[in-house]
């Protein structure tokens, strides 16, 4: 399973802040797990496109090429605006 | 074990017991810090409150490698940060940085860079209210730029 976790305006837009997804080919990097969101339906669709949109896994912040894994946390959300 | 005082918390901070932690040791010359406060306005709204959502466990984690790259740059000793989440009204206080150091110019510089650093890498998002209504605060290319500054 990938834990996915929504925060901020992403969490928001949504409505979600997080769900779970059995680990396959819609899910091998942190793009395709993007594209694998965003065909839910049109507002998945324009909140996931987002140029501005970040993505951690596992709690790192990595770039969309990144692999992940069964038992992975996976997490979105815009740039941050703390301090 | 890093001996850094690294808090994420609702509760609000007293600054005098926080420097009085700091300023323990007779080896340091160099006390700096720094408090960051809701303050009135923002891109020309009058703000009421603000309230900091955050991502529990990257926090703590970006918040340790942020200090860790503080103490490989410059000859520290102590070194504390604090940033509150939850809703927080007009002039409260928002987030501590805190060093100590032998001499003022690493201690002033440590404390700039943890600001800078945490401000564009540490996941805190600031939801205002003002008398526009809610909203999520944008990303500053001023805050991104000023990180990047320490990189050069």
């Amino acid at each position: 399973m990938i834990n996915v976790l929504f925060f901020a305006q992403v969490r928001e837009l949504l409505g979600e802040s997080s769900l779970t997804l059995d680990a396959g080919e819609g899910t091998a990097t942190a793009d395709a797990l993007r594209q694998t969101l965003a065909s839910r339906n049109d507002k998945w669709a324009r909140v996931l496109a987002s140029d501005k949109l970040l993505v951690a896994v596992n709690q790192t912040l990595c770039h969309w090429h990144t692999p992940i894994k069964d038992g992975d946390e996976v997490a979105f959300f815009p740039p941050v605006t703390g301090g | 074990m890093s001996q850094d005082r690294i808090l994420v918390q609702t509760a609000d901070f007293s600054v005098p017991e926080e420097y009085q932690r700091i300023a323990a040791d007779n080896q340091d010359g160099a006390v700096v810090t720094f408090v960051g406060k809701v303050r009135d306005f923002n891109e020309g709204n009058q703000v009421s409150d603000l309230t900091l959502e955050h991502y529990p466990g990257m926090t703590e984690k970006v918040l340790e490698q942020i200090a860790d790259q503080a103490r490989e740059r410059w000859p520290l000793n102590h070194l504390t940060i604090i940033h509150r989440v939850g809703t927080m009204h007009l002039g409260e206080q928002i987030v501590f940085i805190g060093v100590s150091s032998a001499h003022r110019k690493a201690a002033f510089a440590a404390c700039e860079f943890l600001i800078d650093f945490l401000k564009t890498k540490a996941p805190f998002w600031k939801l205002e209210t003002s008398d526009k209504g809610q909203g999520w605060v944008e990303a500053r290319d001023a805050d991104d730029q000023a990180a990047k500054a320490w990189e050069q």
